[in-house]
This record gives C-alpha cells, structure tokens and sequence, in this order.
C-alpha cells in the first residue's frame, strides 16, 4: 500500500462480503459481438442511491448480494444505500438506509446482513472510479470484462471514486452523520412480493396443456444456483407436447427459457446474448428489478400480460422515478 | 420472413428455422440494410434470425402504445430498398497450429470420423467459413461452412477451462474460444491470434457475416505469433 502517495479519494477493501461488484447502467451496442449488458440489476435503486449522493451521470455504484463488505474510507465521503435493506455501521453507528449519509476520513463501513431482498446499492458522491469497458463502468463476471477484470471486489482492493464538489447539505465533517429524511423504499421493493408479470414466449404454444396452466399457476422457488446470469426456477417441471430442435438465436434479459431439465431459468443481465433452448416467457422489463430483489428460496408466481400492458406499466414507473429524482435533486439542494 | 414480439424493445426477424448458408446470408444482407437505414436500432444476427433493439419511445402512435405497424412498414421499406450500399464481406485468414498440446482431440477427431490427422486438417483448412453469428462468449464466432465429413458430438465431460484461442468442433460447428472458457467442442488446434479485446477500439478480430480461412502453422511459427 502507498498510503501516503494517495491523494485521490480511496477506499480499502478490508472484507468483500458474499459477491460485491461495481455495476452502472450497462453495455449497450455490443450485442452483436456477443457481449452482453451486465449492469445493475436493480436499476431503479442503483439510479435512487446515485440520486441521493447527487450523482446525475450514471456513476458506478457496488451491488452488494446478501451479506455486505467491510470497507475503510480514506477520506470523507458522501454516500448512500439503496436497494435491499441491509444493516450498516459506520463505526459503531447505525447507518439509515435509503438516504444520503456523511462519512469522515478514516470510517469503518461494516455491512452485515440483508433483512429484505437480495441486492443492495452503495453510492459515493463522485462515483466509484474504474476505466470504462466497452462504454461502460459494469463488471460483467460471466465474461471477464470491466473493472477489476470482470470479477468481484476482494480484500485489500483499493476503489476510488471520481473527483466532485463537496455536498452542500452537510455543513460539518467532523463526524457520521445522515439527512433527516430518507426515502420510502416501499414501491421499489415489493415486500408482498406479489406475482410477477410474464408475456408469452414464442415457444409457449409448444408446452403441453397442463405446462401451459402451470406457468402461470404453479409456485416456483428460486433455486440456490442462481446468479447474474440466471435466475433457476423450481416447481413441477414443465413439459413440452414433444422436443424441439431448436437452433441459437438472440436471448434477452427476461426471457424465461426451458432447459430439457423442465426446471425454466429466467434470463438475467450477464446471460449470453444468444441460446438454443424454447422460450416459454418473457419478464415486463418493469418487473426485472422485483426478480433481482427475489433471495434464493423466494416465491415466484407469474401472472400473464400483454405487451402493451408491459409497456405501459414501464412508462408509468419511468415517469414515477423521474419525478422522484427530481424530487430527490430538490429537496438536496433545499437541505 | 417472421415478425416476432419478444420484449417491450426488442423485435426478432426469422428467415427460417434450419442452419443454412443461403439462409445466414440473407441475415447478414437484411442487418447491413437495417443498420444503416433505422437510426437507434441495434441489430443482433444470428444463424437464421436477426434480434432488432429500438427505443419504444421512438416508435409511439397516437394512443401512446409501441406501434408495431409503424416499426414492420419501416423495416419492410428498408429491406425493399434496391439502392442500399452492399458492403463486400472481409475475408480472413486465422494462423492455426493443429495437434499435439494446440488440439488435444485431434487423435479422437480422427479416430471418430475414420480420417488421418492430415486429412482432418486438410478437410478443416480447404472451406471458407462464414462466420454467422457471434455468442456464448463476447467475440466467439459460430462458423458456417464446416465438411459434414468432419462433424463430431460434444465431449460427454466438458472441461472446466479451454484455452484462449482453441479451434474446435463442436456437432457439425467449428468454432473459436476467445478466452479460456467452460466448454464441450472437441479442440483440434490453437491459434495465435487474439479474437477479443475489450479495450481496443474494434474489441472483437471477427464480425458477423465475415468470412474466415484457416491456415497451417507448425508449433515453431505459433510460437513466434504469440
């Protein structure tokens, strides 16, 4: 370590928790050459935790799965987590969720476990700092692309964070402090979490009848060996009428495929960008963010939508989040 | 041609349902002309279907809905149009170093198809391949073209890593591992060359509807290549 030759902004991995990477809106574009989009993948929280430190330019945060890292910040920080609910310390202080919070130079960060959902956001003012990949700050581990080379953060990594002027809404440095509000993280985290809405796939026709009832019936468990590139679904397995030989074409995140096993796999983020296996489904695009927060273990129920039901539900979120952020700017600027 | 709703933004267009060298190359033909004729909207081939990407917001009607009529009418007028630039398609050549630790089931490719080792070779170096779409990894490339005489099953046990650059056979494909990858192709050889690198400003050596050759190189010239 050059402790002394640092003087940019950094922080000191000391524990990395379960599975923490840098991740940003994604790879767009690339597709072509078989590069997927990794990314965030609860992007409304990822955009609600760069919101509350002030980041507007789709900076880098750390998506944090299930049990959180311990990290030393160097220097004063701005920072805020979104997402699952996860308990976090700084020092020996409680930290809010779902606000903007002030750490001074030499803070412990201790996460520990998440108490709701699987995936939290941690945003510093500044944004994490890594050479873009490909257009993007995204760690994509399935192919080995983005900071840190694609994989996780480990111990004794050091992240930076990109330059940025000090936040005006907290006037003193001196020590572990947080705004007086915080978000209601209630909308985004479905804690009913009430059936996911799922399109036909092209491939739906081919299951059998009583496959085609069950999709959207039966509970489906999301099974341990899932990650960012798929979500396994277990439940009775779904059956088609008889195999089909399909050939590779393009798959996308949310796309419900079904492996001869008959257990379906929900396509994820860092899926590849093209398979062979029938697609039974198709996610809303509105709801993706609500699979991402589903733990291993979890219910899943799908209820069957239209593409234009799809489509407007995805407008009225959009509209709703920029309002937030909006607001969020705001009420920032008034603290 | 089938038009096929897959998500709020993404479209697929089928040519057909086979892997087929006429077919692949109407998918390449209608990319290029799509590419350069709708603006935003990022096209994805594969062996015999091309995924479109568009902004929805882009492509509203009077109710606020995706008007799907609008899309399909822009797409059918750009692949009507007569006038759009036909790129040749590139051709290259890829150095490969056949055998020994470079392909280590050449003997099995070999002993499974009743051929020689030269014959192998010589059969996977005389075709040029078309490289029809790129997948399961960023920059591997799905070849079109291989002799039948050639084709072989996958490996009942896959291995944990093949190594960067591996030429293999996999059923009646051949194939490229850009970087060391989990895989079930029969290795046959290696080459030099660096398929995919993400910080150069062409991050992948192939593109879809390229063309590619392979050319002998013995162990002494793979090394100096690398």
């Amino acid at each position: 370590m050059h402790e002394d030759g640092l003087r940019d902004m950094s922080i000191e991995v000391i524990k990395p928790g379960l599975l923490s990477t840098l991740q940003d809106a994604g790879r767009r574009g690339y597709a072509a050459l078989g590069v997927g989009r990794a990314g965030a993948m609860d992007e409304s929280s990822w955009r609600l935790a760069n919101a509350l430190v002030g980041n507007r330019n789709g900076e880098a945060a750390l998506e944090i799965t299930l049990a959180g890292p311990t990290l030393r910040f160097r220097q004063d920080a701005v920072i805020a987590v979104t997402g699952g609910i996860i308990d976090a310390r700084a020092d020996d202080q409680q930290l809010l969720p779902w606000t903007s919070c002030l750490l001074p130079a030499g803070t412990l960060l201790r996460f520990g476990g998440m108490q709701h959902g699987c995936r939290s956001y941690l945003a510093v003012r500044g944004g994490f700092d890594a050479a873009p990949v490909l257009g993007s700050r995204s760690t994509d581990l399935h192919a080995c692309i983005g900071p840190m080379d694609g994989r996780s953060i480990q111990a004794g990594d050091v992240l930076t964070v990109g330059e940025h002027a000090t936040a005006p809404w907290f006037h003193s440095r001196k020590h572990v402090q947080a705004l007086r509000w915080s978000l209601d993280p209630q909308p985004w985290l479905d804690y009913a979490q009430a059936p996911l809405a799922l399109m036909r796939g092209d491939h739906y026709a081919a299951l059998d009848d009583a496959s085609q009832r069950a999709l959207f019936a039966q509970r489906f468990s999301i099974s341990k060996d899932s990650n960012r590139t798929g979500s396994r679904m277990d439940g009775t397995p779904l059956q088609l009428r008889e195999p089909l030989e399909l050939i590779s074409e393009a798959t996308l995140p949310g796309t419900l495929q079904l492996p001869p096993s008959g257990q379906p796999i929900l396509l994820q983020v860092e899926a590849p960008v093209t398979g062979g296996y029938p697609r039974v489904g198709q996610l809303a695009a509105v709801d993706l963010p609500r699979m991402a927060q589903r733990r291993p273990g979890d219910a899943v129920y799908f209820r069957e939508t239209s593409m234009d039901e799809a489509f407007q539900r995805l407008r009225e979120c959009e509209e709703s989040l920029r309002c937030l952020l909006q607001h969020i700017e705001q009420r920032l600027e008034s603290s | 041609m089938q038009l096929e709703p897959l998500a709020e933004d993404a479209w697929l267009l089928r040519f057909g349902d086979t892997i087929d060298v006429e077919v692949n190359a109407r998918v390449h033909e209608a990319a290029a002309r799509l590419q350069s004729s709708l603006a935003g909207v990022e096209c994805v081939p594969a062996y015999a279907s091309l995924l479109l990407r568009f902004n929805p917001m882009d492509w509203l009607d009077d109710e606020g809905r995706v008007s799907f009529l609008r899309l399909r009418d822009a797409i059918n007028a750009a692949l009507q149009q007569t006038s759009a630039s036909k790129t040749a398609s590139r051709e290259l050549i890829i150095p490969v170093c056949y055998g020994g630790e470079a392909g280590e089931d050449l003997h099995d490719v070999a002993a499974h198809t009743r051929l020689s080792l030269e014959e192998v070779i010589a059969r996977h170096t005389r075709p040029t391949y078309r490289v029809a779409m790129l997948g399961f990894a960023p920059g591997f490339p799905y070849l079109l073209g291989l002799d039948p005489a050639l084709a072989m099953p996958r490996r009942s046990h896959p291995r944990m890593s093949v190594p960067s650059g591996s030429v293999a056979i996999g059923g009646q494909q051949t194939g490229i591992y850009p970087q060391a990858l989990p895989g079930g192709w029969q290795l046959i050889g290696r080459t030099p060359l660096q398929l995919f690198d993400p910080t150069a400003d062409a991050p992948s050596l192939l593109q879809p509807g390229d063309r590619v050759r392979f050319q002998v190189i013995d162990e002494h010239e793979y090394r100096r290549l690398t």
